[in-house]
């Protein structure tokens, strides 16, 4: 008897911790979760400093898919995400997707540490509360908007997101 | 029978490290939770006698939406920020009613909400609520039509 029980609670144990895993990996999609957008109005516009100090402008990359995420270095679902951006922005860069951050954190410093250490391959920008504002308010991290070649807003995601999420709505669009 | 309780066992700690990946908000004990619900009440302007409201994360995003009333207390997953906090309430009477709110992540990931409840349970302050919010401030206080203010 015991000989069976022990296996079968093994199987449970790690079923348990997987399934919890992956659970809190897909909850923030879900909840609020992804929005599609209705009548996918057109990115507002901007021209904030990046982390060398130069003028980042969004319309500059018109014509691209662009992934825009909102993030911040101390939020640890934002920072899971920045590895996958960046291996996203190799993957698929020469095909005409551009990731551009915007980083909500109080003061440059720390944004400017993170970027070099992280060796990240995109563009941040230094974002406040209007950037916030002109997108609706970003009012939790991390958020991220898809936009097409036109510059209009495709999907909303708020809270972590898995990254095939992002990476099928990129690829049906490059 | 020891080797089935020992599995139990690691069981239980697996899943309750899980929960709280990187921080401990989930330390924070179940009776020093206010849900939004009943701290939206307690700001309606006819009550009189209101908490004391701090805002514990982050500024940009205080700036864009606070509940009104409410301060900018620092960042208390940092040691300025709760230098911050400390300075703010350190005069205060210890039985002082404050409320602590973040909301800048899902709760369990929020860095700042038990840092700055653990500083002012070990400054000795016994009335000492933490808003909980699931989501984050956008989903679980601004959308709910709860009362916001905007700027710092």
């Amino acid at each position: 008897m015991k000989k069976t029980l022990v296996p079968i609670l093994a199987v449970i144990v790690v079923l348990a911790v997987v399934g919890r895993r992956a659970s809190r990996d897909w909850n923030p999609v879900k909840v609020p979760g992804a929005k599609q957008s209705d009548n996918r109005r057109l990115a507002p516009d901007f021209s904030l400093p990046d982390v060398s100090g130069h003028t980042l402008s969004l319309s500059s990359y018109r014509g691209k898919v662009i992934l825009l995420d909102f993030w911040a270095t101390w939020c640890d679902p934002c920072r899971e995400e920045i590895p996958r951006f960046i291996e996203l922005q190799n993957k698929y860069g020469e095909r005409g997707l551009q990731i551009i951050g915007i980083s909500m954190d109080d003061s440059p410093q720390p944004v400017r540490d993170f970027y070099h250490e992280f060796k990240m391959n995109y563009p941040v920008a230094l974002g406040g509360a209007k950037t916030g504002d002109l997108y609706g308010g970003v009012l939790g991290l991390p958020i991220a908007f898809v936009i097409d070649r036109e510059g209009r807003i495709c999907t909303k995601h708020i809270g972590a997101t898995d990254i095939s999420v992002f990476e099928r709505e990129i690829t049906a669009m490059l | 029978m020891r080797t089935v309780a020992a599995l139990i066992l690691s069981c239980t700690f697996a899943l309750a490290a899980d929960a709280h990946p990187g921080n401990a908000s989930a330390s924070i004990p179940t009776d020093a939770l206010i849900q939004p619900e009943e701290l939206a009440r307690t700001v309606q302007p006819e009550k009189s006698t209101k908490p004391l409201i701090l805002q514990v994360g982050s500024n940009v995003l205080f700036a864009q939406a606070h509940i009104p009333g409410s301060e900018y207390a620092g960042a208390a997953s940092t040691e300025s920020g709760r230098q911050q906090l400390h300075t703010r309430v350190e005069r205060l009477p210890r039985n002082k009613f404050i409320v602590l709110y973040c909301g800048c992540c899902p709760w369990n990931h929020c860095p700042n909400v038990n840092p700055a409840y653990q500083e002012l349970r070990a400054m000795g302050f016994t009335k000492v609520k933490v808003l909980y919010i699931a989501n984050n401030f956008g989903a679980d206080w601004v959308d709910k039509g709860y009362p916001v203010a905007k700027g710092e």
